[in-house]
């Protein structure tokens, strides 16, 4: 291999492998575009002409549910939910990581061993007690235990992260007479907002692309998310309906594209730290 | 709050403390309680959402339940009727085993090998970075999964695109043979969590090992062999607890691409969507709550197999330090 070669073949490989990485995700905004009489009768992903009316009759939504309603109700969710865990998740971190208590070990121990837990071993109970309180069908089984720290994945994060904070401003605050709780609101928090941005973004965006506890809790259409409103296309098979369920698909996925435009650094960091670290 | 430990600087040394031993221990006590307040919403999680679900749907997997009538104490039918009477568990434990064993390493592999590739990109390193990672944000959306279904059905671009090269495999969500690896796909299709997770560990090579191989004469496969893979071995092994957890417990994808019923033919009945079905649309909660032991179990001995072999086959550079 020549010098020219050497620099320029993982280049190209990296762009091959991009674009076909891409392609689903241009098809589904060809198609969302594109008149029902093109869909499936061309491979060619440019539609001849632009077909918005798509993107008007995706609107209206489902059910006589207006996509707005669906969007504000998702919206509302994944605010809940990253409040909680921002919150819950760093006052817990922030004890694991900087101060001494007696089962501090045995908690971080449990803590980590639930981040194996599958989600499916607690559902059925979480379920009866959300029923006994009468929260099925509200947002309460969505959000509540945000606030309660379940998600151990960002206990963990943050945690991690703490821990590589430098402890002479913690200690000087504390030695000027900051209590644990002041040092870890003015200090430490604020120092660790790159976690808690990680946190929060990730947060949004799995809550915004949940699926399975939206549908086992929520039943009334005008509760309805925008997932749970798609998800009523999946035994969809006729190919005529393609352009506005694809708008709506299209809806849907577009503010995690804007927090991922905006927010990348942090996703991309996040992950890495919590890898590398563990 | 802040009032309170105001008393007491941060750090106590016991060497230089000379104050008498009962009061140290006060001090010990009173600078706890702190910790459980910052605590206590992670503990009132841990016992209300964990702890008592943990043993409740161990006691409600020995019974017969349907959320109306009081729960009936059945022993092990569940178990019984699960291993023996239902050949759709079988069915699901076949597809989700399946799933893992195809997916996980095909992921991980493409997962290492583009962060290799991206290593040694002198430039547009932080773009591509970004840009394969996306995929793995927007694959567990319901839309995807939709996009998914068409790509790979009849018409769709997949088998459009297979029949140019003479490859006719018309749909694969209709075929039984066939949908599950387009559920694979989807998960290959997500490569870029773990691939950024590879690439800061690639990054924290020391590059003067790779300068001492090769001043020694090691080619690019040696060095790979000898130094990148030990190297990356506790990357690789996080990476693979957590993809093998995960695909355990897919569903969206499931759910989507075999129009919500696992089907064709059962052939994308993935264990969690077998789960829900019995669970929650044929109200048989004690069933699927020994299901969900079952899979806890499952993935418990699994995690405790890769932990155990891997002290065999990971290595800490810092372990001394440790």
């Amino acid at each position: 291999m020549n010098i020219a070669t050497k620099r320029w073949l993982p280049h190209t490989v990296a762009a091959v492998c991009l674009l076909i990485l891409l392609y689903p995700l241009a098809w589904l905004l060809a198609t969302s575009l594109k008149p029902a009489n093109e869909v499936v009768t061309s491979l060619d992903l440019w539609p001849s002409h632009l077909e918005w009316s798509n993107y008007t009759t995706a609107l209206d939504g489902v059910s006589g549910i207006s996509v707005t309603r669906l969007l504000s109700n998702t919206l509302l969710i994944a605010a809940g939910a990253v409040l909680g865990n921002v919150l819950s998740c760093s006052l817990a971190a922030y004890a694991f990581a900087r101060l001494r208590f007696r089962l501090r070990k045995a908690m971080f121990a449990f803590m980590v061993a639930t981040l194996m837990l599958p989600h499916h071993v607690v559902l059925i109970p979480q379920y009866i007690i959300f029923n006994r309180l009468g929260m099925v069908d509200t947002y309460w089984p969505l959000v509540l235990p945000k606030f309660l720290a379940t998600e151990a994945f960002f206990v963990f994060l943050i945690v991690q992260f703490m821990r590589g904070l430098p402890r002479e401003l913690e200690e000087s605050a504390r030695i000027d007479g900051c209590g644990a709780f002041r040092t870890y609101w003015s200090i430490t928090l604020p120092l660790s907002r790159p976690a808690l941005i990680t946190t929060a973004i990730f947060t949004f965006i799995w809550t915004w692309n949940d699926f399975f506890t939206q549908m086992i809790y929520l039943f009334a259409p005008e509760n309805f998310t925008i997932t749970l409103a798609l998800s009523g296309f999946v035994d969809q098979n006729s190919t005529s309906a393609y352009g506005p369920m694809f708008a709506m698909s299209v809806i849907s996925v577009l503010p995690i594209m804007l927090f991922f435009f905006v927010f990348q650094r942090y996703l991309v960091q996040g992950m890495a730290t919590t890898g590398l670290k563990g | 709050m802040s009032a309170v430990s105001t008393r007491a600087p941060a750090r106590a040394d016991r060497t230089t403390d000379r104050r008498p031993a009962a009061e140290r221990g006060r001090r010990v006590r009173e600078r706890q309680w702190p910790a459980y307040v910052f605590l206590s919403p992670w503990m009132i999680g841990a016992v209300v959402l964990t702890l008592v679900p943990m043993a409740v749907s161990l006691y409600l997997s020995f019974t017969d339940y349907n959320m109306f009538d009081p729960p009936r104490w059945v022993g092990l039918r569940n178990y019984g009727d699960m291993l023996t009477q239902d050949p759709r568990y079988w069915r699901s434990v076949g597809t989700t085993l399946l799933y893992v064993v195809v997916a996980v390493p095909l992921k991980l592999a493409l997962a290492l090998g583009v962060a290799m590739l991206l290593k040694n990109l002198a430039r547009g390193r932080a773009f591509y970075r970004s840009a394969f990672y996306a995929p793995s944000l927007l694959g567990a959306s319901m839309s995807i999964a939709l996009v998914w279904r068409a790509l790979f059905n009849d018409g769709g671009s997949v088998s459009g695109v297979l029949d140019t090269f003479g490859i006719h495999t018309g749909s694969w969500v209709g075929n039984p043979h066939l949908a599950v690896y387009a559920v694979v796909l989807l998960s290959v299709w997500q490569f870029g969590a773990p691939m950024v997770i590879f690439l800061a560990g690639l990054q924290q090579v020391p590059p003067d090992l790779y300068e001492a191989a090769a001043l020694d004469g090691a080619g690019r496969w040696r060095q790979f062999v000898s130094i990148t893979v030990p190297m990356l071995s506790p990357v690789v092994f996080f990476n693979l607890v957590l993809e093998i957890i995960n695909s355990f417990q897919v569903f969206t994808p499931a759910f989507a691409i075999s129009g919500g019923d696992g089907g064709p033919a059962d052939s994308t009945l993935f264990y969690t969507l077998h789960l829900y079905e019995r669970g929650f649309t044929a109200s048989h909660m004690g069933y699927a709550a020994a299901m969900a032991w079952l899979l806890l179990i499952v993935i418990g001995v699994i995690t405790l197999i890769l932990f155990r072999t891997s002290r065999s086959w990971v290595f800490y550079a810092d372990e001394e330090t440790r």
